[in-house]
């Protein structure tokens, strides 16, 4: 959106003092809620169809009431509870998985050894979907920390390690020899080189994991648990509680949305000498 | 060949001219330098040279001729089949630094321009004093403005000073250049052609300049060595004064000679 806005000031070729009126300030503002227009649009109409009673607040709740919702879970402190045990949740899944995916990417991408040992089991386990073993889970660990914890760290485990090891195979052969010839030793020529050219191909799987690792809590937390946002659902299902479930969908986008900025800000930061990267 | 034979002049070291510095060169020896790949094709057989310290040398030759073979065994980046290589004769240091300029700049994207250069100093000195040798190095080249640029936004050209950077920071007694012009346009190229000619006076190191460009090779050479066939086929010494004009007719007879030579051998 905020593209398509600055094309045509670009095609019309007349010089900057054709058009003196246009401070560039209160434009860039504008180009920036250009965005929000469709979402904004939706939710006034998604209210004023619920208002004039063309749609059922049994089965899809008005906005306002789902706002209500959160303040009202959010006075009681039930939202912040189980917000934060999802989030611990995730987190911790996601450090377990992510860090083992990354020790096996850099171990196998390394060491042709390592590779021929571990790569063709990991991709055999790989073909298995991590949700299928959910009732296995259950029985292996009941519905404790451990079954939530063991599904999001095998979600995101498979794209860390597989970006990983692609990652740290593209790296410019010239540069590893140019790294070489100029005497760098082993560890050098990891940090200074191999490293920093895996970098994005890790941040691609960085952000592929983000989204499993929603997904995976998402799931377990709806089948098997006593407390989090999945089972706050869960339960405002049981009591007809509509407003709660639809509250509960909304925070998850939010989350992953939360997510995913972040993963960028830090590739922006990370990559910056990556022009693909640079004031994306 | 038996041409080539009379027109050989080995171990001769060129009349000096228009060098103020004194040479801290080193000079280089092979006897008997032979070179197969893995499946057994010869690429060198039996190459015996000797390049004075402070010398300036190209090798000139066909695709696949072996003289970026001979550039790599030279360095140490490859080990000979057969046969030996010295780098550095008595009163010289053996471990001086050899330094290679490759045809592509190979520039870390991830490291801004003065870190890249110090990359050619290892880790020697504080990060700080490498910063301040790498500047250094850099307004020899002309590019202290980019030093904390992205290689990204840099030309070609500029790309390359760089790698030129990296390769004289640690102040090397040998600087071998394995095509490193071969990428750029023809203007750029002769600006940094009159560069490398400028530094290489000024700091007395052995070059050995590989290149497909006989003009360059006359424009710079003390000595330009023919290679073909996994030989020294010609062994021309180059006396013209420093700085060469472009278009001087005794180096265009030159380069007339070594064009029709290359060329004659290809039937």
């Amino acid at each position: 959106m905020a593209h398509s806005a600055s094309i045509p000031a670009g095609r019309t070729h007349l010089p900057a003092v054709a058009r003196p009126g246009r401070s560039r300030g209160p434009w860039l503002d504008l180009r920036h809620l250009v965005p929000w227009l469709l979402p904004a649009a939706i939710l006034v109409g998604w209210q004023a169809a619920a208002s004039a009673g063309l749609v059922s607040t049994r089965f899809m709740p008005a906005p306002l009431d789902v706002a209500a919702a959160g303040w009202r879970l959010g006075r009681t402190g039930e939202l912040w509870t189980n917000l934060w045990v999802s989030f611990a949740r995730a987190a911790t899944g996601f450090l377990i998985g992510g860090g083992i995916g990354l020790a096996f990417g850099l171990a196998n991408g390394l060491s042709s050894l390592s590779e021929r040992v571990t790569d063709a089991t990991l991709q055999m386990v790989r073909n298995i979907p991590h949700l299928s073993l959910i009732p296995l889970v259950i029985l292996w660990f009941g519905i404790d920390e451990g079954a939530k914890l063991f599904l999001v760290a095998l979600g995101v485990f498979f794209p860390i390690y597989a970006n990983t090891l692609h990652g740290i195979r593209s790296v410019d052969p010239q540069l590893i020899e140019m790294g070489r010839v100029y005497g760098m030793s082993r560890s050098e020529l990891f940090r200074r080189v191999v490293l920093p050219g895996a970098l994005p191909s890790i941040f691609v799987g960085l952000r592929y994991a983000l989204g499993i690792m929603w997904l995976t809590l998402i799931v377990a937390e709806t089948i098997s648990a006593t407390s989090g946002l999945g089972y706050m659902a869960m339960q405002a299902r049981e009591f007809m509680l509509v407003d709660v479930v639809v509250l509960a969908i909304l925070i998850y986008a939010l989350l992953g949305k939360l997510a995913d900025s972040l993963t960028r800000a830090l590739e922006r930061t990370c990559l910056a000498w990556n022009p693909a990267y640079r004031n994306a | 060949m038996t041409a080539s034979a009379a027109l050989r002049h080995p171990d001769e070291t060129p009349p000096r001219r228009a060098r103020p510095a004194p040479a801290r060169g080193v000079s280089v020896t092979a006897r008997g330098l032979a070179k197969a790949f893995d499946d057994g094709h010869p690429v060198l057989r039996g190459v015996d040279l000797h390049i004075p310290a402070g010398q300036f040398v190209a090798v000139v030759g066909r695709s696949g001729c072996g003289k970026s073979t001979l550039l790599r065994l030279i360095l140490g980046l490859e080990a000979p089949s057969a046969g030996r290589i010295n780098v550095g004769g008595e009163g010289q240091d053996a471990g001086a630094t050899r330094r290679i300029m490759f045809q592509e700049p190979r520039l870390l994207p991830w490291a801004r321009v003065a870190d890249n250069v110090a990359v050619g100093l290892g880790r020697a000195g504080s990060r700080a004093e490498r910063r301040v040798r790498a500047r250094a190095v850099l307004d020899e080249v002309g590019l202290s403005a980019k030093a904390e640029n992205w290689p990204a936004t840099l030309s070609g050209g500029q790309r390359q000073r760089v790698a030129l950077a990296r390769a004289l920071v640690s102040r090397p007694a040998l600087l071998a250049l394995d095509e490193p012009l071969g990428a750029l346009d023809a203007l750029t190229r002769i600006d940094m052609q009159a560069m490398i000619e400028r530094i290489w006076l000024d700091q007395g190191f052995t070059a050995i300049l590989v290149t497909h460009d006989v003009a360059e090779a006359v424009a710079l050479a003390d000595r330009i060595l023919v290679v073909e066939d996994g030989g020294i086929a010609l062994d021309l010494t180059v006396d013209a004064p420093r700085p060469r004009r472009r278009g001087d007719p005794d180096l265009a007879a030159l380069e007339g000679r070594i064009l029709d030579h290359l060329l004659g051998t290809r039937a």
